[in-house]
């Protein structure tokens, strides 16, 4: 187990190496990256000074090792438009990113997964088709349109909720729901065809013989040995849901992170782009490693691998 | 089994899903749009008549022609951006999946036959792939490069070949047991044969799975970063584009977002449809467990 844990750390480190590294390419990948910082307005002296300024004069090599020396101290630079050190201002928008991900991931865990359930018990029933129309449906929808469909009937019709801004839960409702709609089909069709393994199996009917009622048996035998497929989805959905923030949050002018992306890129603000870009890699590395963790308690055969 | 009735089998499976044909039919007529926007389209999609900013579907502008779809605040055809905004769809999915499927199949081949050091460092090239999210790579690489068609192929192409690398490594590990690969091997046909002649048939099937909700993906991609303002330039028709200018009226004037997104929603969820019953027609294992009732 021990091991397995050393394992999943070290390779969460070198994705974290990995991710700078990446970073790194791709601001490189214009040729010399000092014209980003520049502009358009500035001039020959300006684009020297700010060359040996910022390194860019350097070798390659050396400028990645002292990116990484800084990355590793958190120090990503100060924002072109801010004006001020960048990781404060992205660690600012990250809690009402995490709200805005955490809220979405639990609308689709807590619907998908009955809805899967249900679905899985009654295979071939009109609720199956229904449900998992909707999931098809879920699936194919843009976020974007989605959001825009929602603000139209809930927002501006119907007036039940703010359509941008305003405070509490009422303002996170329609971003929440628009940015949970895909991990919501995606986690209703998982959880579906890992039931459809599970309640063939021998050790349920066995259950059943036992006299324990019917829903003990699916939710404590059945779910629980359907559940890491689940879990995974869940986990990399959360992933997703963090980087797919970035759209709803246009959608919906919410103040996070992805928002902070968009502006950092519309601005060519790449101190602030590459803050935003370690701070959700290094997230997602770690939620990784959690759901890593997770699967231990889950399933006795990794615990004791 | 003869070959032509294996192929005429799995055409009559995927041909008996409703869902599949239906895909069929919308795919079909999105391609037409995406090859001939100018005849199909009945304005000029840059056009803009001003005097007829804002006409509501269905209804005839002031010199007398019949907007089916309205206007924009532009008094651009909307019917005609939508045609057109087709090709610049297709385009881009298309491109980006043949690039993606290109360097991943490549990538897949390789580690499913050479095996060892390539095999380990191909396949942890992809899981760092997976780590990241895709969506920022696309806009950090979009903001430092600029926003154009190329480069929205290049982003999506190349974010995209891990999938596929998973894929083709997988099924090759399989088919280089095959006695037949075998056989080829000791016939002394070369490797680079062996793979193009042996095992790339064999692993088209789900390649080209895959492939095709890769489309629906790129697709998304593609109107998503258009939407957010990085995506193709403005003066070329987009579903994404058309959708953020039609949000910033969405209060008022809905049918500005809402034919560019039902488009967008139609066209991948026929392309899903699609990919659905392709999978179903070409997994053996899907096949076998139809044959003996399991599904």
């Amino acid at each position: 187990m021990i091991a397995y844990l050393v394992q999943r750390l070290a390779w969460a480190a070198v994705l974290l190496v990995a991710t700078t590294l990446m970073v790194f390419v791709v601001v490189h990948l214009s040729g010399d990256p000092t014209a980003l910082y520049v502009g358009p307005e500035g001039t020959r002296a300006d684009y020297e000074m700010v060359r040996a300024a910022l390194g860019f004069d350097r070798p390659l090599p050396e400028q990645y090792g002292r990116f990484l020396a800084r990355a590793a101290r958190a120090d990503f630079g100060r924002s072109l438009r801010h004006q001020q050190p960048t990781l404060p201002l992205v660690l600012e928008r990250f809690p009402a990113t995490l709200k805005l991900a955490l809220v979405a991931m639990l609308l689709a865990a807590l619907l998908a997964v009955p809805l899967g359930i249900l679905s899985a018990l009654r295979r071939n029933s009109v609720l199956d088709s229904c449900a998992m129309t909707f999931a098809l449906s879920g699936q194919c929808m843009p976020t974007f349109w989605l959001g825009i469909l929602l603000i139209l009937v809930f927002g501006v019709h119907l007036g039940w909720v703010p359509v941008y801004g305003g405070e509490g839960l009422r303002a996170l409702a329609l971003p929440a729901v628009t940015l949970g709609v895909w991990a919501m089909a995606r986690t209703a069709r998982i959880t579906r065809s890992s039931m459809l393994e599970v309640l063939p199996q021998d050790f349920l009917r066995t259950a059943r013989a036992k006299g324990i009622s019917e829903w003990g048996v699916i939710l404590r035998h059945g779910l629980r040995n359907g559940a890491i497929p689940i879990v995974t989805a869940l986990g990399l959905e959360l992933g997703n849901l963090l980087g797919g923030a970035v759209i709803t949050e246009a959608v919906f002018a919410y103040p996070g992170i992805g928002r902070l992306a968009v502006e950092a890129v519309v601005n060519k603000d790449i101190p602030l782009l590459q803050a935003v870009v370690f701070t959700i890699a290094t997230a997602l590395i770690l939620l990784n490693v959690a759901v890593d963790l997770l699967y231990m308690v889950l399933d006795p055969r990794v615990r004791l691998a | 089994m003869p070959e032509w009735w294996a192929f005429h089998r799995r055409t009559r499976t995927f041909l008996a899903a409703p869902s599949a044909r239906f895909g069929l039919i919308v795919l079909a007529g999105v391609l037409l749009c995406a090859l001939l926007p100018g005849r199909l389209a009945p304005a000029d999609p840059n056009e803009q008549q001003l005097l007829a900013r804002f006409t509501p579907p269905a209804t005839r502008t002031s010199d007398g022609t019949l907007a089916a779809l309205g206007t924009d605040q532009l008094g651009r055809d909307i019917l005609s951006r939508v045609i057109h905004g087709a090709r610049t769809s297709v385009l881009i999915g298309m491109s980006a999946v043949l690039l993606a499927g290109a360097v991943g199949t490549s990538l897949g081949l390789t580690a499913g036959m050479r095996g060892g050091m390539s095999d380990h460092l191909i396949m942890r090239l992809a899981d760092m792939q997976f780590a990241f999210p895709f969506i920022l790579l696309a806009i950090t690489v979009i903001g430092v490069l600029g926003a154009s068609i190329r480069n929205i192929i290049l982003v999506v192409g190349l974010s995209n070949w891990a999938t596929y690398a998973r894929v083709v490594r997988a099924e090759t590990l399989a088919v280089r047991e095959r006695a037949y690969v075998d056989a080829a091997r000791s016939l002394g046909l070369s490797r680079p044969r062996i793979v193009w002649r042996h095992v790339l048939p064999n692993v088209s099937a789900s390649l080209i799975v895959v492939a095709t909700f890769g489309v629906a993906g790129a697709i998304l991609t593609e109107a998503g970063l258009s939407f957010l303002g990085l995506g193709v330039p403005l003066a070329i028709p987009s579903w994404g584009g058309m959708l953020a200018e039609g949000r910033q009226f969405v209060d008022t004037r809905y049918w500005l977002a809402l034919f560019p997104g039902a488009a967008l929603f139609v066209t991948v969820m026929a392309i899903n449809l699609l990919g659905d019953a392709l999978r179903d027609a070409l997994d053996p294992y899907l096949q076998s467990r139809r044959a003996v009732g399991q599904l």
